[in-house]
């Protein structure tokens, strides 16, 4: 996945502070969106569904550090000149979400994909330590 | 299965986000009155308004429709904004967490009393449907002169 780490501002509109390095300090200021988040179980792998609307593929970053999967990603919204907020529901620009992964989970072989503003992880199961199945074949 | 950083669904933060939303309410965040229409902070999906002196933003952050079932109509100057998002849920599979909204939403919104309801233009954009109107230019603010 894209890392684009280097680019979160603290100030969403302050666009001459993006690309500038910030140190963790500062980062840990910003005010993150919780994405809502489906997580779902089958016999081969756990799926993680998460709504993450106005990011961009460029602006999404998922990460697995140890046994924690971070989400994160930001609001990728032209601006307008002169804009001045009426209402505002979303009142941050990005978003941040972590989980622990449990040993049996394949951390090496994570796809994630993200469509329309949803995020799709998908984390296998080890191979062997997934259910034993046998496939009967119809014919 | 997966453990989880904070606590199960019902966590300490969407208790405190959702005190913080029933202040905002209380208190009026942008200012002290509300309108009669005005739009409450909660709901499925979020939205953003903003406004410049040509033209009226409104943002929903609405990820994963397909923008053939979102229903934009404007009236005079009340927009509404309808549509369906399929629920995930399938048969045969646990599931450890639902946060996601599934089902139909309708969201309605009192603009600016100047803007034109004959120029919207709508666009749907990585989840984020993006509906600009345009303002009346005679209802702009205009400098005056001193004479």
């Amino acid at each position: 996945m894209n890392t684009e780490r280097k680019d979160v501002s603290r100030q969403a509109a302050d666009r001459s502070v993006s690309g500038a390095q910030q140190s963790n300090g500062e980062r840990e200021r910003e005010v993150f969106l919780r994405p809502a988040t489906d997580i779902f179980e089958d016999d081969e792998q756990i799926t993680l569904v998460a709504d993450m609307p106005g990011v961009s593929r460029e602006r999404l970053d998922v990460q697995v550090d140890q046994d924690t999967l971070t989400l994160e990603g930001r609001i990728d919204i032209e601006d307008v000149a002169e804009l001045q907020a009426l209402h505002a529901d979303v009142r941050a620009r990005s978003y941040r979400r972590s989980f622990v992964l449990s040993q049996e989970l394949d951390a090496e072989r994570i796809e994630a994909t993200l469509k329309d503003g949803v995020l799709n992880v998908r984390i296998p199961k080890r191979a062997e330590l997934r259910p034993r199945r046998i496939e009967v074949q119809a014919r | 299965m997966i453990g989880y950083l904070s606590s199960p669904s019902g966590s300490v933060f969407d208790d405190v986000r959702r005190m913080q939303q029933e202040l905002d309410e209380l208190f009026g965040q942008f200012n002290g009155l509300d309108a009669i229409r005005s739009l409450p902070r909660s709901g499925f999906p979020p939205i953003n308004v903003g406004v410049t002196p040509e033209q009226v933003q409104v943002y929903l952050f609405a990820a994963g429709i397909d923008p053939a079932k979102l229903d934009v109509s404007i009236q005079q100057n009340v927009l509404t904004i309808a549509g369906t998002r399929t629920a995930q849920a399938q048969e045969g599979r646990k599931h450890f967490r639902q946060e996601r909204f599934g089902g139909e939403f309708r969201r309605v919104l009192t603009l600016p009393e100047d803007v034109d309801p004959d120029r919207v233009d709508a666009k749907y954009r990585n989840g984020v449907l993006q509906v600009t109107v345009a303002r009346r230019a005679a209802a702009r603010a205009r400098k005056v002169d001193i004479q």
